[in-house]
């Protein structure tokens, strides 16, 4: 019923009885339930699951766990659920699983990308760069495109992501990362006297490398039952969380982890209601490193042909699905705990056709038992190369004698090739943690030496060797976390039946013929990288390992160096005739595996991607038809257009209405903020440039704030409702940071001034009527207020009612006209509003939006912060210095404005600019010359800051800044543009009713 | 995420502050005696220590109170944290493994 000719008849952790089909590249497979696609495809006898990056050979799968660079595949499921990258080691089978190849055209058996690597001599170290400095015009034609369609990993989805994604945060006393045996341990021992203690793992299943190890007994049990019991003990704790398919990907400061739950990726049908993915951070006391160790591959040449593989990865295949790698297999060992898989192959049923140490002396114990074994062993062995393309057939053997000469040359037939070269502690989330790092000598590997957050490292990531050395470092370090997190732990001790082998390998590149480095001898399987590229860019001039990684690529994107970082500094180092720690250490960088982008997004997407901050009124504007637009966080009406009409002729028909009766305008996103106490009116003085003490009870003032550098920050009405009581109205976009600035001041410089601040944004809804029938449109609505000029001129408030509404009413005006702004208590908005409106259809009150505020304050020159002002403005230079009250000794800013600079000539002024062409709408930020001609770069005078069609003037209108503009009145300056200057005279910045008797009616 | 403790509300994740430049820096009680000088070097000159630095932060989106904090530029974490108005305390070494608790 199976084609899983590979599949041992027995073992493993496979559910036999349950058939799983699965494709890929459109072939249809099974597999069993248990499997990864990775064990599935070996068990069908397929190797050859990708191509490699640059040189596109034929790649089978190398690791069987998080390190496999080669086998990246995308996993299908519809238009819009396309994963790429992902490991087919990591990917669970489920019923129907879609998977397909990447880096492959037109298909992985025959990809036309393979030219690359007979063209390799094109494809040295430093490729792009040296590629990035070939003539321009070259690069945009020919390289480019052809270079982004050969090279990256995988494609991305092409429709947006359909799944949701959780977010939440977690405290604990204790995190370990990792459920292998020193992980398990540790958790046993952190959790036992009741720290809360979370346990992750990035596997379905927990126990890690005790997975492979069949034959082990722990405390006189065999391991995979010692590793139920321990599991169940966990369970039973209500102090411990586990999280299994959880990746620990970065380590921040103070303890802070994120973990990347994957909760749906292997169900065949994911369940409803339920988010893909979860994004933990977590933040705990005390955190244990329980990582693991990734074994290195070999390098010499043709180390990358299907078939050759790690020998932990063989083990793994074979003891946790039931899949023989091969039929006929030669272990190329560089440490003892490699001879292990022989031992199980063989006994499976495979033939062993050599084990080939690289080293003079392998372990006695493992010899032996080889030897016992009828297995040949040959030692102090170098490998010359592989043969076969899409699948390893042969592998060819020597001695190198002391001049460099080849002796006892062999050719090995064989369908697989493991190889170990020691194992790497996996240091990425130690050395995240900024811990620094300590070469062990012995093992010829980094390990973790001084930490800097509150964590330690326990079993093989610190490089300990042995089962029972691992469980016993596991459970001390669980205790001293559960102790140093101020609980108290259990350590036990443990004992172990086991035939072991240490894991302490060389790292580096094997001896070839003539010491010379060999091709296609592949360092960094994922970005292609060879030991004749490392020494390429070593005789180019790259000395330090961190140059070298950028220049050749190795140990970059998604691997992070996983199998090829030591290997890389076991050459760079030999070559350089250093001590491999004198080599230098590349950087880890997060995420330790590639993350979905949806756990960062996490609920935040659509209308969650931001708060929305609507006005009072913000329902009448919709039912109203306004056109919004984005302030900060604010919708604002920009305009309200009728049918058939553009933005254009909407705001000349708001200005106008404005101008010659009434338009009604919502300003409610103002800031304000109110300031009280018996010091109020001091600590204003000493804040605004104004003079606040001559300010009485019921009026207002127009007041300017400057930062202690003189330059204009923030403006605003400032009202005096009492004594002791300011309404400040600020920018709408600088109500925080003038109250931040404000609580700045009274909390560090003036700390006896009785005042209290509070934002009142938005408690008050502002209702701006404005123009010449303004009053009238008020008046019947203030239960009989008096509103008269003379009651109430321009720049005075008045507590009152509007209806049955409380409000405090303002005489102000930012359009120039005779207006009122109605403040009332914001939950009073709306209602307000439409008293208003309704009293002033009458009068054809129109309603208008920013747009049309913007072109009314322009004719007037009312500045706005931030667009006439860009923090190098005085108040002076914006034609504002009449506002300074220079008689006070000190306010912020005053130190400043006396500065030679800030007083000097050639200053930019606050100007209009009529252009010679009435219809000519100046752009925004263009710049200004005196004369229109000139060579490039042009000498420039300034800018425009406003401009606008003007339709009570019938003509455009500007405001500009320009040096000196005070003194060019009169004159012509340009504005060069692409289609050429364009003439405009120098004018006073206000256009409309110069001297303000609208206001005063 | 650094944990920051505020002296009025204990420790709390770094989103919930705001670093607000070099502390001890006393506004000049009379700013127009300053030479320019004088008022340049107190607008614009600034500290930038490589180990113990003193700042000020404010515990912006919880009591909103600013207080002043001593900070290993070295290792970014802080070693401790201190009202306004009170002596930068005399700390020697580096920051703790984890920083202040
Ligand atoms: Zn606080």
């Amino acid at each position: 019923m199976s084609q899983n000719t590979c599949r041992t008849a027995a073992g493993g952790r496979i559910d036999r009885s349950r058939l799983v089909n699965f494709t890929f590249d459109g072939k249809a497979f099974t597999g069993h339930v248990g499997d990864t696609l990775a064990s599935a495809l070996l068990a069908n006898g397929v190797h050859l699951v990708g191509r490699s990056f640059k040189y596109h050979r034929p790649r089978g799968l190398l690791a069987a766990g998080v390190e496999e660079p080669n086998a990246l595949v995308a996993v299908v499921r519809d238009t819009a659920r396309r994963t790429p990258n992902l490991r087919a080691t990591q990917v669970e089978l489920y019923e129907g699983l879609v998977a397909e190849s990447q880096n492959r055209w037109p298909s992985l058996q025959f990809d036309v990308g393979a030219v690359n690597d007979l063209l390799s001599p094109l494809f040295p170290a430093g490729f792009y760069y040296k590629t990035f400095m070939w003539p321009r015009k070259a690069w945009h034609q020919v390289f480019e495109p052809v270079v982004r369609e050969a090279a990256g990993l995988g494609k991305p989805p092409t429709e947006p992501d359909p799944d949701t994604y959780a977010q939440r945060f977690a405290h604990c006393d204790v995190l370990v990362v990792g459920a292998g045996p020193a992980g398990i341990a540790a958790a046993l021992a952190a959790s036992a006297k009741g720290a809360s203690v979370l346990l992750c793992d990035e596997q379905p299943e927990f126990g890690g490398s005790l997975l492979d190890e069949p034959n082990a007994q722990v405390n006189d049990h065999p391991a995979a039952e010692w590793l139920k019991a321990s599991l169940a003990t966990l369970r039973g704790r209500a102090n411990v969380t586990l999280l299994s398919r959880t990746t620990c990907f970065g380590y921040f400061a103070h303890n802070m982890l994120s973990l990347n739950e994957r909760l749906t990726e292997h169900q065949a049908t994911p369940m409803t209601g339920v988010p893909r993915e979860r994004l933990w951070q977590v933040r705990a006391k005390e955190v244990v490193l329980a990582t693991g160790a990734i074994e290195r591959p070999l390098v010499f040449p043709g180390n990358d042909r299907p078939g050759v593989m790690l020998a932990s990865a063989a083990r793994t295949f074979l003891n946790r699905y039931g899949v023989k790698v091969g039929s006929r297999v030669v272990l190329v060992a560089g440490c003892d705990a490699a001879y292990l898989a022989a031992f199980e192959l063989r006994a499976a049923g495979v033939k062993i056709e050599r084990i080939a140490d690289i080293r003079p002396a392998p372990g006695e114990a493992v010899h032996a038992a080889a030897l016992s074994a009828g297995i040949a062993v040959s030692t102090g062995v170098t490998v010359l190369g592989t043969f076969g393309w899409l699948r390893v057939t042969g592998i060819t053997l020597a001695h190198l004698a002391d001049d460099g000469s080849v002796q006892d040359r062999e050719t090995l037939d064989c369908d697989a090739v493991l190889m170990s070269g020691g194992y790497t502690p996996t240091v990425h989330l130690f050395s995240q943690s900024r811990g620094k790092l300590r070469f062990d000598e012995a093992q010829q590997v980094f390990v973790p030496g001084n930490s800097v957050e509150r964590e330690r490292s326990a079993g093989a990531c610190c490089g300990t060797d042995g089962l029972r050395a691992t469980l016993e470092e596991g459970s001390q370090a669980g205790t001293s976390a559960a102790e140093a997190a101020g609980k108290a732990g259990s350590a036990e001790g443990y004992h172990v039946q086991l035939l072991e082998g240490s894991m302490v390998g060389t790292p580096g590149v094997l001896p070839q013929p003539g010491n010379i480095p060999p091709s296609k001898a592949f360092v960094d399987f994922q970005n292609d990288v060879t030991s004749k590229d490392l020494a390429l860019a070593m005789r180019e001039g790259f000395e330090s390992v961190e140059h070298i990684k950028r220049y050749t690529t190795n140990g970059m994107a998604t691997d992070q160096g996983k199998t090829s970082n030591m290997n890389s500094l076991g050459f760079v180092s030999a070559e350089k005739g250093v001590a491999l720690p004198k080599a230098g250490l590349t950087t880890f960088r997060m995420p330790y595996t590639p993350i979905t982008f949806g756990i960062f997004a996490g609920y935040d997407r659509g209308d969650l991607f931001d708060p929305v901050r609507p006005t009072p009124t913000h329902a009448w504007a919709v039912a109203n038809g306004a056109v919004f637009e984005d302030v900060g966080l604010w919708k604002r009406s920009r305009y309200f257009p009728r049918a058939g009409e553009n933005m254009h002729a909407a705001v000349d028909r708001e200005c106008l209405a404005v101008r010659n009766s009434v338009g009604l305008f919502d300003a409610s996103t103002l800031g304000k903020i109110e300031v009280v106490g018996p010091d109020a009116a001091t600590f204003l003085n000493r804040l605004y440039v104004n003079n606040f003490n001559t300010l009485a009870e019921g009026k207002c003032r127009y007041g300017i704030l400057t930062r202690e550098d003189g330059f204009v920050y923030d403006d605003g009405v400032i009202a005096r409702l009492a004594e002791d009581r300011f309404h400040v109205t600020t920018t709408t976009g600088g109500a925080p940071r003038v109250l931040h600035m404000m609580e700045d001041y009274l909390q560090t410089e003036w700390p006896d001034l009785q005042v209290w601040l509070t934002s009142t944004t938005e408690q008050w809804s502002v209702i701006a009527v404005q123009g010449p029938k303004a009053r009238e449109v008020i008046a019947p609505l203030v239960n009989g207020l008096d509103v008269s000029n003379a009651a109430l001129p321009h720049m005075s408030m008045v507590r009152g009612m509007l209806g049955d509404i409380p409000m405090l009413l303002m005489r102000v005006s930012f359009t120039g006209e005779l207006g009122y702004e109605i403040n009332v208590p914001a939950g009073h908005g709306q209602r307000a509003w439409e008293m208003v409106w309704a009293a002033g259809l009458a009068y054809g009150m129109t309603p208008y939006g920013t747009e049309t505020m913007h072109v009314l304050r322009a004719e007037k020159g009312y500045v706005i912060v931030g667009q006439e002002t860009d923090g190098t403005v005085t108040p002076d230079d914006a034609g504002l210095g009449w506002a300074v009250a220079k008689s006070k000794p000190d306010f912020v800013g005053k130190r400043s404005l006396a500065r030679p600079a800030l007083v000097a000539k050639g200053r930019k002024q606050l100007v209009g600019l009529l252009t010679a062409e009435p219809k000519t709408v100046l752009e925004e930020g263009a710049q200004i010359a005196a004369v229109p001609e000139q060579p490039v770069p042009m000498k420039l005078i300034g800018h425009v800051t406003s401009s606008y069609h003007s339709a009570v003037l019938g003509r455009s209108i500007a405001l500009a800044l320009v040096a000196d503009g005070r003194a060019l009145m009169g004159q012509t300056v340009y504005i060069p543009m692409p289609g050429g200057a364009i003439a405009a005279q120098v004018v006073a910045p206000v256009f409309y009713d110069t001297e303000g008797a609208k206001l005063h009616v | 995420m650094l944990v920051i403790h505020c002296p009025y509300c204990g420790p709390r994740p770094e989103l919930e502050f705001r670093h607000c430049g070099q502390a001890h820096i006393a506004r000049p009680l009379d700013p127009s005696a300053q030479t320019a000088d004088e008022w340049g070097e107190y607008l614009y000159l600034r500290e930038n220590p490589k180990g113990m630095h003193a700042e000020r932060w404010r515990h912006m989106h919880g009591c909103g109170r600013f207080f002043n904090a001593l900070r290993d530029t070295t290792t970014d974490f802080f070693v401790t944290t201190y009202k306004c108005g009170e002596p930068r305390p005399a700390v020697s070494g580096t920051a703790p493994a984890g920083g202040q608790r």
